[in-house]
């Protein structure tokens, strides 16, 4: 008898240690990492300090493994691990274009690898899986969402979430927030509308879909100039956001109108697209919404990660919202309302934008739109942040991101009435990254790393309670700066540059950090622990 | 069936952002976009328009949801034979070869639409190049490193009007010749300054080539380190381009053939 009471007590145990406990997604992340960006807040921000600023310089490698699935068909590309890896007791899932894994955290052993066969659809990259309980849920080029079982990798179900034929391709890592499974849809090439779902976890029944574009007599549908327009406006949602368990809200932002570089078929601000939007996860409602990109002419998808910064503003304890937005401009909001407080660019020459509105949004400058003979525009349209991850410091106070100073020539091709696809090309001209740390309360830059060549790839960022700012360099280095100054106190040089975000993470006494570059995770730890 | 339609053509300075693989659907084969777009001229351009997009009679076929589902006829087949008489289009009795035709044609506006890298530029040449060759000699200060007799002397013969737009603005592979290589001095704490050639540099490891074709390489926490970028003015110059500028300098460039 006291043999099946321990017996069911260790089953209890087991079992118990196994799922993910959904509190773990309310709590900052210190033994698992169980959501993209660690926690809801998106700010990235560890409050583990074993691996701190006196330790940093003997942090050793621990273990690297390469995963050489998902760099799509036919011999083109090579492998991106741009997925965020979630550590779940122990556990690390992560994928990339139609292939998923299961690593042992501690060894990087494969415990289980899926591979989805796909039917087509733009494999530029997937950022990973959502978790709840026992099972992940992720994204694939041609738009399913996939649900495994998180023992064995085995496919629970599929359901379609868009239609590659109208040239939809998905990637974001799903955002589990209660019993909804949010998901988002991208695709720029052929003017098809944007949207936002939410999926119920046992069967991925669909809960709810937000349209990003008013449809005739909705609300917004008087910032298009018709029908055609609107259901043809884009306004993708490839990208996960950030929650406020308190207020209930989902925030995330939102991609360009469409068509993208001939913009004479949708006059007015084209609402929602180039947005940071508020909504309610339960019912998909629209709460509030700020446009950062009103009229956008430039594909300057508004995706980049909303962080949720809770701090004085002028004195003020604040429920903020701050997001570096592709199209050059940092903006801090209220997140209960979405009241501008601060708008400030992060890089020079934003020659697109004639300045800011009463209400801190950029004004577009028309005479930048694409020409057909060719318009230099800044930035270009990888734009001056994307959606590789900011982080953000309680404890510095500092906003920290990747970005480029950069130009490009923007044509016009379609000059007809009814434009239809891209509507134009872009050539980037110059490119020159930067890691910018932005003071919220002001938008200053307090300092910026300026890296030593010209372009290459812009990491993910980590900050920590050890002092230390986590992030990969344009060649192909980890590096590890004093938050305070960017002083660089620590690097290894890798196979290829980080193209994802690290991530950290305790197990048995022992932080861990995690970081993806190209087709291969590498852990490093202190040694002796 | 799956092919790659577009690469990484995107990539400049190991950027692919937005030009990522793409698995797409096959290619119709051009004899049948042929006799495609014949019929479709005679028969449903009266409404839809010649190149398929709709007009004020009947709506755009390049976006339609119907076309895009369709596999070689499988759904616009049943709309073409029925017709959809209340919206006034009527029945045609096509073939299955016709309508597999008329399929491919679509397939192929539709292919036309979202393959972005090869929309066809428009006339680039709209600046005038008396002024251009003012900025050049005068504002822009290219003179400086160039002339138009000298290492830009038959420029337009050799670069298209596009290419040479995006080569002037910044010269990433140097002017058709040898790359202009940047250069560098580095002084060691102890020893002899070496000069050389770049070949790598990151915020750790300074890598050079120097006169005598020998690689070496220096921490950079050791070293006093002075690049000569000689490309620097083209990106001071980026920030200093008026639109007219832009096209007057391409317009004359285009004159030095």
């Amino acid at each position: 008898m006291k043999h099946a009471v321990l017996a069911v007590l260790y089953l209890a145990g087991a079992l118990a240690a196994q799922p993910l406990n959904p509190a773990k997604l309310l709590q900052p992340p210190t033994d698992s990492w169980p959501t993209y960006n660690g926690d809801y807040t998106g700010r990235r921000f560890s409050p583990l300090k074993q691996i701190n600023q006196a330790t940093v310089n003997t942090l050793n490698l621990a273990w690297t493994r390469r995963f050489t699935a998902g760099g799509g068909r036919g011999g083109v590309g090579s492998v991106q691990i741009k997925a965020t890896p979630l550590e779940v007791n122990g556990i690390l899932y992560f994928a990339t274009p139609d292939n998923a894994w299961a690593v042992d955290a501690r060894s990087g052993r494969e415990l289980w690898h899926y591979t989805w066969e796909t039917t087509g659809g733009l494999h530029v990259g997937n950022r990973g899986f959502g978790m709840y309980g026992d099972w992940l849920y992720f994204e694939t080029p041609d738009c399913y969402l996939v649900s495994l079982d998180a023992k064995t990798g085995k496919v629970r179900w599929n359901r379609q979430i868009a239609d590659v034929k109208q040239e939809y391709f998905c990637g974001p890592a799903p955002m589990v927030i209660k019993n909804h499974i949010i998901t988002g849809v991208g695709g720029d090439s052929l003017d098809v509308p944007g949207y936002l779902e939410s999926h119920d976890p046992e069967t991925g029944a669909l809960q709810w879909r937000w349209n990003t574009t008013p449809r005739p007599g909705e609300p917004g549908s008087e910032t298009w100039p018709s029908r055609t327009s609107m259901e043809h406006g884009g306004g993708m949602t490839w990208h996960s956001g950030t929650y406020d368990p308190e207020l209930n809200l989902y925030y995330f932002g939102t991609g360009n109108p469409n068509p993208v570089y001939a913009p004479q078929s949708r006059s007015g601000n084209n609402l929602y697209t180039c947005s940071i939007v508020a909504l309610n996860p339960d019912t998909g409602k629209l709460v509030w919404y700020y446009q950062v990109s009103p009229h956008d002419t430039h594909d300057f998808d508004n995706v980049e990660t909303p962080v949720l910064i809770d701090g004085e503003f002028k004195g003020q304890p604040r429920k903020m919202l701050a997001q570096a937005a592709r199209n050059g401009y940092f903006v801090l909001l209220d997140r209960t309302n979405g009241k501008n407080l601060l708008t400030a660019p992060f890089v020079e020459a934003l020659n697109w934008s004639k300045g800011l509105d009463a209400d801190g949004r950029p004004i577009p400058n028309p005479d930048m739109d694409a020409k057909p003979d060719g318009t230099l525009v800044s930035p270009t349209e990888g734009g001056a942040a994307n959606w590789f991850a900011p982080s953000f410091s309680p404890l510095t106070g500092l906003f920290y991101t990747h970005a480029s100073e950069s130009y490009g020539l923007d044509w016009k091709t379609d000059l007809s009435k009814s434009p239809e696809g891209y509507g134009g090309r872009n050539q980037t001209i110059w490119m020159q990254n930067v890691l910018q740390a932005i003071d919220y309360k002001t938008g200053k830059i307090v300092w910026s790393h300026r890296y030593p060549n010209q372009g290459g790839n812009r990491s993910g960022l980590l900050s920590t309670a050890g002092g230390l700012l986590f992030g990969g360099d344009p060649t192909s280095n980890v590096f590890a700066m004093d938050p305070a100054n960017g002083k660089m106190l620590w690097h290894a040089g890798l196979q290829s540059s980080v193209s994802n975000g690290p991530i950290t993470f305790e197990l048995g006494g022992r932080q861990y950090m995690v970081v993806g570059a190209g087709d291969s995770l590498y852990a490093f730890t202190l040694p002796g622990h | 069936m799956l092919r790659v339609l577009q690469s990484c053509t995107g990539l400049v300075f190991g950027v692919c952002l937005a030009h990522a693989q793409l698995i797409s659907r096959p290619v119709p084969p051009s004899d049948a976009v042929e006799r495609g777009q014949k019929q479709f001229v005679i028969q449903c351009a009266g409404c839809h328009g010649a190149d398929a997009r709709g007009d004020d009679n009947g709506p755009d076929l390049v976006r339609s949801v119907i076309v895009l589902d369709d596999e070689q006829g499988s759904l616009i087949g049943p709309v073409v034979r029925k017709g959809v008489p209340n919206q006034g289009m009527p029945a045609f009795n096509l073939s299955d070869v016709q309508i597999r035709d008329l399929a491919a044609f679509l397939r192929e506006r539709t292919q036309a639409a979202i393959n972005r890298n090869a929309y066809p530029l428009q006339n680039l040449l709209t600046g005038n190049a008396k002024d251009g060759e003012a900025f050049f000699k005068g504002a822009g200060r290219c003179n400086t490193c160039h002339s138009a007799t000298g290492d830009l002397a038959g420029l337009a013969s050799r670069f298209t009007p596009a290419q040479l737009q995006t080569r002037f603005l910044y010269p990433r592979g140097g002017r058709g010749g040898t790359p202009k290589a940047t250069t560098a001095t580095v002084t060691p704490r102890t020893g002899p300054a070496v000069s050389g050639t770049l070949e790598s540099i990151d915020d750790f490891t300074v890598g050079l080539r120097d006169s005598e074709g020998y690689y070496r390489s220096f921490s950079r926490d050791a070293i006093k380190l002075d690049i000569r970028d000689p490309l620097a003015a083209h990106v001071q110059l980026l920030k200093q381009y008026t639109d007219k500028n832009l096209h007057d300098v391409l317009a004359y460039l285009v004159t030095l053939k």
